[in-house]
């Protein structure tokens, strides 16, 4: 049936996250039950949002003649923590690295930070993306998202 | 001329004159008859009246004025020869008696007189001597008062009675006066005091004497003989001794003073007092002067009571005196002592918390890193335990707080599964190391969920199970848990646990049963007592202070539950079993939380936390910015989040 064979794949899927994404995104799923049916949905979205804006906004700051550095730290703080939020945690530990570097104050090494971070968050955004195209299709066959074990 | 034998009368017939004399006539006979009759009839009437001859002889006479005063009446008209006869006899006779009469009173008439100036001076003296008899009277009492005054103005014994002995010698004006008190041991009468001596040698006389015994038998004073060896005072004279009188004096004992009761004189303890009067004075005693010597003895004995009384209580005052600075001492050396152990406590718990919160820290930290599983179990086991570890700490601290009964407990929610398989990881390596098995049970009725101190909940399981396995060579333990019902809560041998069952709570009873050496019966109610370990010569490993169970069972009280242990001997293993009282989630009231996160727009970290909240029952109240969360924060949220970003001057508003 295709509903079993859907749910399988996202099994599978799922499980070969786990390099991307660690056990705080299991909770999240495990969140999720019938008063707040699209709970990961909107988590996953808003984590999409959040870090759009926050990427945009290092890259200006890093881009200005002075950098200011306290801002940008405030900044990488506030992705590592959405981050960790929704377990990203490779996106986690390149803000962790960021962060070093900028009490380092070096600019240099901060602007290839935020590349780092920046292909982290792409590459997670692909995956998550696949994850909530899978969950669809699962609810569209009338299907239930089966669980993990966590 | 007619021959009668007729007088004429002297006097010419005048009509009205005559008339009138022959009318006073008749009245004056009348009269002078009349009195002797009154004469008679008081005279019968009194009884005393000595001079009855003179009376008789007045009488004789006014019978006789009477008699001629009547036989004048004949004499106004014609009368017979006859009539003069008897007139002129009767006149004559009138005559000789008022001559004797009249020669009577001339002898009596002083007399009589004098009779009543005696009367008048017998008054005199009557009155006199009353007088007299008042003023000796207050004089006396003056005396009397002035005497007891003197011996109870003070309620020192030697000045009562030397006082005693002075007054008297004074007032009676006595030769000697002495006091003999009995001796200790009750048998003789030893001469005390005397008003001559200062010093008397110590005399002593048998208590046994007749006269003796006479004197103490009545309390009346006595007169007895100067011969006798208790009055044997004064040097023999060549004069006749003065009379001697004797007296009681009864020594009331202190208990014989029951509150509300009067002493009784069935004491028979007494004091004799003699005195004497001077020789060769020809005194003698009267009777006022010996009542009031028994006065004086009653007043004796009451002062040298007081004076007793008074003694004992300054003894009893300054006995307490001395206990209140002996206490005083203790109280403030018990009070150093005191601070002494809390500051070392503090200090100490200082230095034990110290690493303990560095293991707790880094073990922490160790966890968030990449571990292999097997590491990761140690170092959860380091963790969990380090956090026991860190509460016995506090503990250590907080017995004394639990004793004063203000430690309160921690209450959450928590699983018990969770509880139970912690404690069971946590006992399961040393259980296996001395080859115990343990196991498990618990009833399907347990839910999932309760709402208590956990960390405590935890502590008294593990203690009992960890005693339960150091005390067991061979065998295992078995751990169950099940919802206690009514009847399976009553413990007979503690009638005051009484478990009310409601609605938002249940209790939870744990039975932990071992094989292990059992406990003595006898020696189960001292194992909750602080430091007594009931096998001091057993275990070799038997580490601990003699703490756990009493920390445990003060922990169970406090969470409304009953602790006890069954054994049936040595040899035989034992049963730990504990019920507590825990509440039942969802069904108490929920706390409502609130956080807030700076930035505007929506964020993913608060709706995770929500979300995270949510499920586990809270209500929970996202805002947007710091402003936002002043305003909406109220006395019925219990917890607010806040971001570490927030500006001090919002925080310092929400507080």
């Amino acid at each position: 049936m295709e509903v079993d064979q859907l749910q399988r794949s996202f099994l599978e899927y799922t499980n070969s996250l786990f390099r991307f994404l660690d056990g705080q995104f299991g909770q999240l799923q495990l969140l999720q039950d019938e008063s707040n049916p699209e709970f990961v949905f909107e988590v996953v979205s808003l984590f999409f949002e959040d870090s759009e804006r926050i990427l945009n906004d290092l890259t200006l700051a890093l881009d200005q003649q002075n950098v200011d550095f306290k801002k940008i730290d405030a900044h990488v703080h506030q992705f590592k923590g959405s981050s960790s939020s929704i377990g990203a945690q490779r996106v986690r530990n390149a803000c962790i690295a960021f962060r070093n570097f900028c009490e380092g104050q070096n600019v240099e090494a901060c602007r290839r930070c935020l590349q780092q971070v920046k292909q982290e968050y792409l590459l997670v955004k692909t995956k998550l993306e696949a994850l909530l195209r899978l969950e669809q299709q699962i609810l569209a066959a009338g299907g239930v998202i089966p669980m993990l074990d966590s | 001329m007619e021959l009668c034998n007729c007088i004429e009368p002297p006097w010419p017939a005048d009509e009205l004159l005559m008339k009138y004399q022959y009318i006073s006539d008749f009245f004056i006979a009348l009269a002078y008859f009349s009195i002797p009759l009154e004469l008679i009839y008081f005279v019968k009437k009194s009884a005393v009246f000595p001079y009855r001859w003179v009376l008789v002889q007045f009488g004789a006479f006014i019978v006789l004025c009477g008699a001629t005063h009547l036989i004048n009446l004949w004499t106004f008209t014609m009368h017979t020869r006859t009539v003069a006869v008897v007139m002129t006899t009767a006149k004559i006779l009138t005559a000789v008696v008022s001559c004797a009469t009249a020669l009577m009173l001339v002898h009596i008439i002083p007399d009589l007189l004098s009779v009543k100036t005696r009367e008048l001076f017998l008054k005199n003296k009557a009155a006199e001597l009353d007088r007299e008899m008042g003023l000796i009277r207050t004089q006396e009492e003056t005396v009397g008062t002035m005497l007891t005054h003197e011996i109870r103005s003070t309620l020192d014994r030697h000045t009562i009675l030397k006082t005693t002995l002075v007054e008297l010698g004074r007032t009676l004006g006595l030769e000697e006066c002495a006091l003999w008190m009995p001796t200790r041991s009750g048998l003789e009468l030893q001469l005390s005091y005397t008003l001559r001596h200062q010093n008397p040698v110590g005399f002593t006389v048998p208590i046994q004497l007749p006269v003796i015994n006479q004197v103490f038998n009545t309390s009346r004073a006595v007169k007895i003989s100067p011969n006798s060896p208790v009055a044997r005072l004064r040097p023999v004279g060549k004069y006749m001794p003065g009379e001697v009188v004797a007296v009681r004096v009864p020594l009331l004992h202190l208990n014989n003073f029951q509150i509300h009761d009067w002493p009784e004189l069935s004491t028979k303890r007494y004091a004799l007092m003699v005195l004497m009067l001077p020789s060769d004075s020809a005194r003698q005693w009267h009777v006022h002067e010996l009542e009031l010597v028994e006065v004086v003895a009653d007043q004796v004995a009451v002062a040298l009571s007081h004076a007793a009384i008074l003694e004992e209580s300054m003894r009893a005052r300054d006995l307490l005196m001395e206990q209140n600075v002996a206490l005083d001492l203790a109280r403030r050396e018990a009070e150093t002592a005191v601070r002494a152990r809390n500051d070392f406590l503090a200090v100490m718990n200082h230095e034990m918390r110290t690493p303990m919160h560095a293991i707790i820290a880094l073990s922490s930290l160790l966890q968030e890193t990449e571990l292999m599983p097997e590491q990761r179990l140690m170092v959860e086991t380091i963790l969990k335990s380090s956090n026991l570890l860190a509460t016995l700490i506090n503990d250590v601290l907080d017995l004394s707080r639990l004793e004063d009964g203000s430690l309160q407990l921690e209450m959450g929610t928590f699983s018990l599964h969770s509880l139970f398989r912690e404690a069971l990881n946590l006992i399961k390596p040393i259980a296996s190391v001395k080859r115990l098995y343990v196991t498990l049970s618990m009833s399907p009725d347990l839910p999932e969920y309760a709402v208590g101190d956990e960390k405590r909940l935890m502590q008294v399981l593990l203690n009992v199970v960890g005693n339960a396995v150091k005390f067991t060579k061979e065998g295992g333990i078995s751990i169950a848990a099940f919802v206690a019902k009514s009847d399976s809560l009553r413990d007979p041998r503690a009638p005051e646990f009484f478990p009310i069952p409601s609605d938002n709570h249940f209790y939870l009873r744990i039975e932990v049963k071992d094989t292990g050496s059992g406990i003595n019966p006898q020696d189960i109610p001292k194992l909750f007592m602080k430091f007594v370990q009931s096998q001091p010569l057993a275990a070799k490993n038997s580490g601990g202070s003699g703490l756990g169970l009493a920390i445990c069972k003060r922990f169970v009280i406090l969470m409304e539950g009953h602790i006890w242990i069954e054994s049936e001997g040595l040899g035989r293993g034992a049963t730990a079993i504990f019920i507590v009282k825990l509440g039942i989630p969802g069904r108490l009231n929920e706390s409502k939380l609130q956080f807030v996160h700076k930035v505007r727009e929506i964020n993913v970290g608060r709706m995770v936390t929500k979300g995270l909240l949510v499920h586990l029952g809270c209500d929970v109240l996202a805002v947007a910015s710091g402003e936002d969360c002043v305003r909406a924060v109220s006395q019925e949220h219990k917890v607010v989040f806040l971001d570490v970003s927030i500006p001090v001057s919002i925080v310092s508003k929400l507080l």
